[in-house]
């Protein structure tokens, strides 16, 4: 299977990442070459094995309900490129992308 | 031709938790914007989200309500999207291995009996909250950003407006019975996107579906619902194609608009979310969430009718609510009279309800209140018509009836002698009905017990006035 690069293009749009022609051209050679390398499970019989989801065998790792003192408004704009009031500024969206 | 609605409904359910999904940060309702927020919630670098047990319980007593198969392991996914909303350009949610699946709901639509299958239930995060129209720029707040939702997708299997609010209903109810859910669509606690298409009547194969959005009421479901398989009807009709697309019901115009054309397919790219390891229910905690189960609305409706011989009717609406069914109970466990107990509720409690707009958490009649003007009435202290007066009263002011009875001077007269004067007087002033009804007509009682009880300022017994007025004329 062979990545294209109009492949790359559109994971690059999703990633809202701008690339130019000769960009474009790198990533497709390298991150095909990646996924050749991932290629080769393809040629084990994996027949019966399921999925790994996580590298570490751990579950049920849980917390119990109870509230914690949230960071406070000011840490948590600290770092944010623009506000106003308390809300974190951004530039203006018009796609009404709210609740995927 | 004739067509044929189908719909799947997907309800988005805040769950009750007291803190997020993945951090300790409170789920109240805070006044200002981003004080419920931490690194976690806000997607720092370098934090690691930890899963709230309870919401996992949430969602396992719900699979239990609804009869779903509890995965015995199940994951969480990250759904991949740049937007403002969401801080870490992914929503933890599920995608594989959801909690809940292949449950069902029955309900009663348009007098008869409909399954609808639950196809799935997964838990995930919320996402922030934009304000487009101030300063210039857009406004976010993560406040909501990794509250508990649960999403319960059901089957194509919804074939009109009256079904889908009927499961809605049932949804909501069975959501504030096990006490996982608030379920006030108003308020947003209950978001519901039904798919809609239409088909030829008896097609095999689907149309192409639109995804609705906004519908915030019981209302805006039937009225968002009825006029989008219109739309559909008439662009076939018309030789039209349906686009599959995001529509927006608006309440203004009372019509839905596109949003979001899918024509280029959302590509979220799920992947499983390494930062969080598998949940695995196994069968001997799914019996112990199952024990520790609350009643639903069916079995009870059913225990209603058999416990306290109540109407079948009487017993629907009472169980409507976990709310007024634990009000229908307390009061009844106070008054030996269930019927009456559910007459008064039923008539004059929903009346001044549905009047203010308030719900029964709101109202200031407590059960104690209403069984008290039930026992006074019984004893005849007031009057049942004074007793109407007497709830509004208690409804408005939430003081106890013995309180206002005294108040407004409103205890019934039952004094013989005194009822007796005012009768003479009425037929020494109304010669004419007093003659009709000796001569044998018996509607004239009705007209001189009036004037009595107008005489009296409504007071007087009307039982011991009718008698009074019947020994005088018959006896002379």
């Amino acid at each position: 299977m062979k990545l294209t690069r109009e492949e790359v293009r559109e994971v690059a749009y999703l990633s809202r990442i701008e690339m130019t022609d000769e960009e474009l051209d790198r990533m497709t050679g390298q991150l095909g070459a990646i996924l050749d390398y991932a290629d080769m499970l393809n040629e084990l019989d994996l027949e019966g094995v399921e999925p790994t989801s996580h590298v570490i065998p751990m579950k049920n790792v849980m917390r119990e309900d109870v509230v914690k003192e949230s960071c406070g408004v000011e840490k948590a704009l600290m770092n944010a490129p623009d506000r106003f009031g308390d809300f974190f500024r951004v530039p203006k969206v018009i796609d009404e992308g709210e609740g995927h | 031709m004739k067509y044929e609605p189908v719909i799947g409904i997907e309800v988005h359910a805040q769950l009750k938790t007291d803190s997020k999904l993945f951090c300790g940060c409170s789920t109240g309702f805070a006044a200002a914007p981003n004080h419920h927020v931490c690194p976690v919630c806000l997607g720092l670098p370098g934090t690691l989200p930890v899963l709230n047990r309870k919401a996992i319980e949430y969602v396992v007593r719900t699979c239990i309500a609804l009869e779903c198969e509890v995965s015995p392991a199940s994951r969480f996914a990250r759904k991949n999207y740049y937007y403002p909303d969401l801080p870490k350009a992914y929503q933890i949610s599920q995608y594989e291995l959801p909690i809940g699946r292949n449950g069902k709901l029955t309900v009663r639509a348009g007098g008869r009996e409909k399954t609808i299958r639950i196809h799935r239930i997964h838990l995930e995060e919320d996402a922030g909250k934009l304000v487009h129209d101030a300063s210039g720029g857009s406004c976010v707040d993560y406040n909501r950003t990794g509250i508990p939702l649960m999403e319960i997708v059901t089957e194509a299997d919804v074939r009109s407006s009256e079904e889908a609010v009927a499961y809605l209903t049932s949804l909501r109810s069975i959501l504030q019975y096990i006490g996982v859910c608030g379920a006030n669509m108003e308020k947003g606690e209950m978001r519901c996107e039904p798919n809609i298409s239409v088909r030829p009547v008896g097609a095999e194969e689907f149309g192409t579906k639109t995804e609705m959005k906004n519908l915030n009421s019981f209302r805006a479901v039937r009225l968002g619902v009825d006029f989008e398989i219109e739309r559909q009807i008439d662009a076939i009709e018309n030789g039209e194609r349906i686009v599959q697309e995001t529509r927006r019901w608006d309440e203004a115009t009372q019509t839905t608009q596109t949003m979001r054309s899918k024509e280029r397919a959302h590509d979220y790219r799920y992947f499983p979310d390494p930062d969080l390891v598998p949940v695995e229910v196994s069968a001997s905690v799914v019996e112990l969430i199952r024990a520790k189960a609350p009643e639903l609305p069916e079995p009870r409706r059913v225990r209603f009718i058999s416990q306290y011989g109540l109407p079948e009717y009487d017993a629907e609406v009472l169980t409507g609510s976990k709310a007024m069914a634990d009000f229908f109970e307390r009061a009844a466990s106070l008054h030996n009279d269930p019927k009456a107990v559910s007459n008064w509720i039923m008539t004059e409690l929903m009346g001044c309800l549905n009047e203010s707009g308030k719900t029964i958490d709101e109202c200031a009649v407590t059960a104690e209140d209403l069984t008290a003007l039930l026992e006074l009435m019984g004893k005849g202290v007031i009057s049942a018509r004074m007793g109407k007066d007497v709830f509004k009263d208690m409804f408005a002011s939430g003081r106890p009836p013995a309180e206002i009875i005294k108040e407004k001077g409103l205890e019934q007269m039952n004094d013989e002698t005194a009822i007796s004067d005012a009768v003479e007087k009425v037929i020494a002033d109304n010669p004419g009905p007093a003659a009709d009804f000796r001569a044998g007509k018996k509607q004239a009682a009705g007209f001189l017990v009036g004037q009595v009880m107008r005489l009296t300022g409504g007071k007087a017994n009307p039982k011991i006035v009718g008698r009074i007025i019947e020994d005088k004329l018959l006896s002379e």
